[in-house]
């Protein structure tokens, strides 16, 4: 009991000091999972409304395919991207195996299909005529969806939410394309592995603490979202 | 600009849905500045029709022209699109103010700001909902969620208008001051309108014609008298109001009236028809005269037949009597008549209606 205590003091006095390596992993975690976010909205968003709006053969196919990639297990995508990136892999020219930019990759291709998936699911939780009303209006098809786009914005938010709070406390994928180097690659939750590994309890519990904290407010938001109304 | 002739015409119109025939329309035609409504029950096909005339379904055959000029089917529809408007059942509404829901039309055209400013001050103005300019369409009643619909179809100023059922899901008062909105700014745009409905009675307040439709398709087109008392079927009857719809043989035939007989009984009708031949009589209820005993004397009426009441049924501002004098028949009558005659079921009366009141149809 009294581990965890100390443990707790501790970890409050090196988030009020600012310390400056807590500083610099979670600096380096809020970076690297939002550029991942971010690349995966541009890919999501636009393939996931193509198609929510598109009918083709193997179209359900597809979505199944998509659901099941929001599920993706991180060691997995960890394990291909390693592969991939692997001196004599595929992409192993890159060079960048063991760096920031393999964990952004990894992390996008966990999050992708998750913004894809709630991308399709608000695109077609909106109502059926809708789009036949905005064609009305005179839309040419790129206005149409674009007005779509816009009218799907809070569960599209929700998406990038989930996206985000799906890769910030992903900690598999990151340490195998990561390596979790010191000062360079060491992101929130490889930090608190190793730290607890370790012994390091007060660090461990602090990094924990500050996971928490954006889990809330990513929570928060959904929540926010959730309980907003469509009009009529 | 306006040139002569219908201003929407359509040439042998088929929609195909899941294989099935949906819609099939040989032809029709709009004229600039009435109103067409489009009645009939669920399933006919009035929003397939309005849907395809927007250009906003897959045609599978035929021809529309807008003006005299056929509409393209290819990717350039919308440049149409931007001369018709289109009000749904529910309002569907976009998730931002309602200023920018009746913006919306105008912002796809890429018409300035100013101008943008004051035509939807205009339109919010026209349908009483300048109040709620800067409102949530979120933070709305249902009623004043169509009016704002109403309002971002006229903004762009459409040509024709077509308006599908859009009071269907509004309570009667707030269905009864809209309609009265709509119906004096069409009076005063006198945009050409097609409105979808099944409510005869809001055909019958706002159209210069009706069209009856079923299963696919319009069985008949005409003024709204003559639809109602001139229905060229039973179908088209029954939609109309008419509630005593009887099948019989002429057996008797003069100058001008016939009789038929019609389950052993013999009514008299006005008409040229032949011996022999089936006809279908349509009687409206309110032609149907209710009197304790046979009116003496002379009387106009030449049909008078002694029935048991089976069934009074309230319908609001008069009672529904359905009466059975060895043929089934139903009459309307007041409140005030029901206590007079002191209507009741199991109670017997005398029904009487003119010989000339009595809609036929051929049977061919």
């Amino acid at each position: 009991m009294e581990l965890i205590f100390e443990g707790i003091l501790k970890a409050f006095h090196l988030l009020f000091t600012i310390d400056p390596e807590v500083l610099g992993i979670t600096l380096l975690s809020l970076q690297v999972s939002g550029t991942a976010t971010l690349i995966s909205l541009f890919i999501g968003i636009s393939i996931g409304t193509l198609v929510a709006l598109a009918e083709f053969p193997g179209r359900r196919l597809v979505v199944s395919l998509i659901n099941t990639g929001m599920g993706l297990p991180p060691v997995v995508v960890g394990l291909f991207v390693t592969i991939f990136l692997w001196r004599n892999g595929p992409l192993g020219f890159l060079g960048i195996l063991y760096t920031p930019a393999a964990m952004i990759l990894a992390q996008a291709i966990i999050a992708t299909p998750i913004v894809m998936g709630i991308t399709l699911a608000a695109i077609q939780a909106l109502p059926k005529n809708l789009r036949l009303q905005i064609l009305a209006l005179g839309a040419t098809r790129i206005q149409m969806v674009w007005i779509l786009v816009k009218e799907a914005k809070l569960p599209l938010l929700a998406g990038v939410m989930a996206g985000f709070g799906g890769v910030i406390s992903e900690v598999g994928a990151s340490i195998m394309v990561g390596g979790n180097i010191k000062g360079y690659s060491r992101v929130l939750t490889t930090a608190t592995v190793m730290e607890t590994s370790r012994g390091n309890f007060e660090v461990a519990i602090a990094l924990g603490i500050i996971l928490l904290l954006l889990a809330y407010f990513i929570n928060l938001i959904l929540t926010h979202i959730q309980q907003r109304e469509r009009p009529r | 600009m306006n040139s002569p002739g219908p201003i929407l015409e359509a040439k042998d119109l088929q929609v195909t849905k899941g294989g099935a025939l949906v819609l099939d329309v040989p032809a029709m035609a709009v004229e600039e500045g009435e109103i067409l409504s489009l009645i009939g029950p669920n399933g006919a096909g009035k929003t397939t029709l309005l849907q395809t005339l927007a250009r906003l379904i897959k045609i599978s055959r035929g021809e529309i022209f807008f003006r005299g000029k056929k509409v393209s089917s290819n990717h350039s529809e919308f440049i149409y699109r931007r001369k018709v408007a289109m009000v749904f059942q529910d309002p569907l509404l976009f998730d931002t103010t309602v200023f920018e829901n009746v913006a919306s039309g105008l912002k796809i055209r890429g018409i300035n700001k100013q101008e943008i400013q004051r035509m939807v001050a205009e339109n919010l103005e026209r349908f009483g909902i300048a109040h709620l300019l800067h409102r949530s369409a979120r933070k709305i009643s249902g009623g004043e969620a169509q009016r704002v619909a109403l309002a971002r179809a006229f903004a762009p100023q459409p040509e024709v208008l077509f308006l599908d059922e859009p009071f269907a899901s509004l309570d009667p008062p707030t269905r009864e001051s809209i309609l009265e909105n709509l119906e004096s700014v069409l009076r005063q745009t006198k945009t050409t309108t097609l409105l979808a409905t099944h409510d005869r009675m809001e055909a019958l307040r706002l159209s210069d014609r009706i069209a009856v439709m079923n299963t696919g398709r319009m069985l008949q087109v005409g003024p709204p008298g003559e639809v109602m008392n001139q229905p060229r079927d039973e179908f088209v009857a029954s939609f109309v109001g008419v509630e005593t719809i009887l099948t019989g043989r002429v057996s008797k035939k003069d100058k001008g009236s016939f009789s038929a007989s019609i389950m052993g009984h013999e009514i008299e009708a006005v008409g040229e028809v032949a011996l022999g031949e089936t006809v279908v009589f349509c009687i409206r209820p309110e032609n149907v005269t209710l009197s304790p005993s046979s009116p003496k004397g002379a009387t106009s009426a030449r049909n008078v037949f002694t029935g048991k009441i089976e069934k009074v049924i309230p319908m609001g501002l008069f009672y529904k009597v359905q009466l059975q004098c060895g043929f089934p028949l139903v009459a309307y009558v007041t409140g005030h008549s029901l206590e007079d005659l002191e209507l009741r079921e199991g109670k017997e009366v005398v029904a009487s209606f003119k010989a000339t009141s009595i809609h036929i149809v051929r049977k061919k």
